[in-house]
């Protein structure tokens, strides 16, 4: 017997198919699932990434536009403070008693003892001309008709100057406001304040102290980057107060002009030296004032830049991770299943031939009587050529002889032909294509059923005409099949029953081999599931796999198979088998 | 051997067997007929009275157990000895149980097949003289 079905050898078989086949799922699996693992993670990672960067940016500049608002606030309180001392002093005493500069002196040493930055006081005649004054320097008589501040004065009533170091040397800014005396005359009053007052925006409760040259200290209280600078400017950028990155007061600040605005306003710019930078500002009303707080945007991106490092790195490693995870899982699973499949190949093979043993054995008692018919004819003949040189008398005619030898002949090429048949039909299990005779290769399978079916008195009829058409296939497998489902016919059918075999041609490329009895027939419920494997009515006799294994061996020689049954009438087994070779 | 002989009748499809052993029988000594179908048997059988019925099980057409149901049913004193091949050795045994006297197997030796036919034929005798 030709049990050399080994492990190896289908191994070897189906290796170079199957190694493509496994590699692309191997490829496709990966693929599918890192893109559904990573994808995800990348889109979370950005979205993350704008959420950090978006709050890290107002964390910034949340301070910074507080902080210029409280500037501005204090900036204008301190202003308004001034502001209504000189209403009070304009009001409360005539135009006579102002123009007396003892009167002046007494006012401004009186209100020096609140307001210590007061430098001067002086009165100014509808003409611009300071006609009384009070302070440190001799500036009575000074024309005021050109200044800048003096002429905003007939538009709004009261004004502030810029910071100015003129002939004093002190850096101040005049305030001023007009008022109409009892006799209807127009006159103004004016008083200088010292601008290192407003040095850190005239409030130190609210910022904190400061020293020139050092950070901001104020800045840090209120949770603006230690880096950044806050000073004043006037309309035309020039510096108001002392600043840390570009320079003293009166210094122009090198930052562009920018829109005025009322509320604290965050832009992002550069300035004249081309270093990004992000800036608030707000303009102190009814003054030529406005606070300026700068940082550099290199501060502001350091965070985001070290967060997009992380998130990259954290990314990177995420990636990395699961594709590793992943390319290990699908390989192992792969793998397993190559294994699985190998072994199902092998298992299924073996089953293949198990099956064909069983349906042999079955035939086993025809076989055997059909050999013990000849072996007994032997037997008998042989011993009656002994019998008769023994004990006759006469030696036995050449005639007697001549008819004795060649009963054992015949007997002996008729064991002969039995075993070859057997051999022949259990040795074809390697997967061989030729061109089969259908009509001989049936009734090959037949004889093995002829003297159960003489027996039994079941009529086998061919039911066809002219010469069946060849077909290209594996003789062993299609001799399974036939004998097969042969068998399940005889099994079906009472004695005296009748089988019929046909064979149709269907067109050029396709031939359909029927074989129909007149048995129980197959209930409908049953119909559905004979070639499920492991699916049996015999119970305890059958192993359930007659049939799958027949519907396996003809899917693979690219036939198909179709039933059709009714209880009591019988069944019809319908083989559709390529004529030619089947595609691999 | 035997002042008269045996009577036995040999039924097998095989025409070469049933006259092998029938001449093989007959020197020694037993009378024998061979027929090679059931129908042919169960023919013979009416005309002729026989000791003992050698019989194939596995016939075309008319079976040997049914030869065997009705030669012991029109028969009672002829014994049935079956010969079978190893593949139906039960139904050999249903033989046994429908009243054959023994049953053996294919291919026999002949001392074998001789001893059983002398037993049942001194059977059947003895049942011959009961009756």
């Amino acid at each position: 017997m030709s049990k050399q079905i080994t492990r190896a050898n289908i191994a070897k078989d189906e290796v170079p198919i199957a190694h493509r086949r496994y590699r692309k799922v191997l490829i496709v699996t990966v693929l599918l699932t890192s893109i559904v693992a990573v994808v995800p993670l990348v889109i979370m990672t950005g979205i993350n990434f704008r959420q950090y960067r978006n709050a890290f940016n107002f964390e910034i500049t949340r301070p910074m536009l507080r902080f210029v608002a409280l500037g501005q606030q204090s900036m204008a309180t301190f202003l308004s403070q001034r502001h209504a001392m000189l209403e009070r002093i304009a009001r409360e005493n005539t135009l006579a008693e102002l123009q007396s500069s003892d009167t002046l002196t007494g006012i401004l040493a009186d209100i020096q003892t609140t307001y210590t930055d007061v430098i001067d006081l002086g009165l100014i005649d509808d003409r611009g001309v300071q006609i009384s004054y009070a302070g440190p320097h001799d500036l009575r008589s000074r024309d005021y008709a050109f200044f800048d501040w003096y002429r905003q004065l007939r538009v709004g009533g009261s004004s502030v100057s810029d910071v100015v170091t003129d002939y004093t040397g002190v850096p101040h800014f005049n305030m001023a406001v007009q008022h109409r005396g009892d006799d209807s005359h127009l006159f103004t009053l004016r008083a200088a304040v010292d601008a290192n007052a407003i040095h850190w925006l005239g409030n130190f409760e609210t910022f904190g102290y400061r020293d020139h040259g050092s950070r901001c200290q104020g800045c840090h209280s209120l949770g603006v980057q230690a880096s950044s600078d806050a000073f004043l400017i006037n309309g035309s950028g020039v510096l108001q107060t002392p600043s840390l990155h570009y320079g003293q007061a009166l210094a122009p600040s090198l930052l562009p002009s920018l829109p005025a605005r009322s509320e604290a306003t965050l832009v992002e710019l550069e300035d004249g030296t081309g270093q990004a930078l992000i800036v608030s500002y707000a303009d102190v009303a009814g003054s030529p004032f406005r606070v300026v707080l700068v940082s550099p945007r290199t501060a502001l991106h350091a965070g985001s830049m070290s967060l997009r490092r992380d998130l990259l790195i954290f990314m990177g490693v995420s990636i990395l991770l699961i594709v590793a995870v992943v390319i290990g899982g699908s390989t192992y699973v792969v793998n397993r299943a190559r294994e699985a499949d190998l072994k199902r190949a092998v298992y299924y093979h073996e089953l293949e031939y198990a099956n064909k043993m069983a349906a042999l054995g079955r035939l086993s008692a025809g076989v055997a009587h059909e050999i013990n018919n000849p072996i007994a004819i032997i037997n008998q003949s042989a011993g009656l050529l002994r019998d008769l040189m023994t004990w006759s008398k006469e030696r036995p005619s050449r005639e007697k002889i001549l008819s004795l030898t060649n009963s054992i002949l015949n007997s002996a090429r008729r064991c002969g032909r039995i075993t070859h048949n057997l051999l022949g039909f259990a040795k074809h299990m390697e997967v061989e294509h030729e061109k089969i005779n259908l009509d001989r290769l049936l009734r090959e399978v037949l004889g093995f059923l002829g003297k159960e079916a003489s027996y039994r008195q079941i009529e086998v009829a061919f039911d066809y005409s002219g010469e069946p058409p060849s077909v290209v296939s594996d003789k062993g497998q299609l001799q399974q099949v036939f004998l097969n489902i042969i068998n399940n016919a005889f099994a079906a059918v009472e004695d005296g029953g009748r089988i019929e075999i046909g064979i149709d041609p269907l067109d050029e490329h396709s031939v359909a081999v029927s074989i129909t009895d007149n048995g129980a027939g197959i209930a409908e419920e049953n119909l559905a599931h004979i070639f499920d494997p492991f699916f049996t009515t015999k119970e305890g006799s059958g192993t359930g796999l007659g049939l799958s294994i027949t519907y396996g061996i003809v899917k693979k020689l690219g036939g198909s198979i179709d039933v059709t049954s009714e209880v009591g009438k019988g069944t019809r087994f319908t083989i559709t088998l390529p004529t030619g070779e089947p595609d691999a | 051997m035997h002042e008269q002989g045996l009577r036995v009748l040999i039924v097998d499809d095989e025409q070469e067997l049933v006259s092998a052993i029938g001449e093989r029988l007959g020197l020694r000594g037993f009378r024998t007929k061979g027929v090679t179908s059931g129908e042919a048997a169960l023919d013979y059988l009416a005309e002729h009275s026989c000791d003992v019925v050698l019989l194939d099980v596995k016939m075309p057409d008319l079976g040997g157990l049914e030869v065997l149901k009705r030669i012991r049913q029109l028969h009672p004193d002829t014994q049935v000895l079956m010969l079978t091949g190893h593949g139906s050795r039960r139904d050999a045994e249903e033989g046994m149980r429908l009243g054959a006297y023994d049953y053996l197997v294919k291919p026999v030796s002949i001392g074998v097949l001789c001893r059983l036919l002398q037993d049942a034929g001194s059977h059947a005798k003895k049942d011959h003289t009961e009756t």
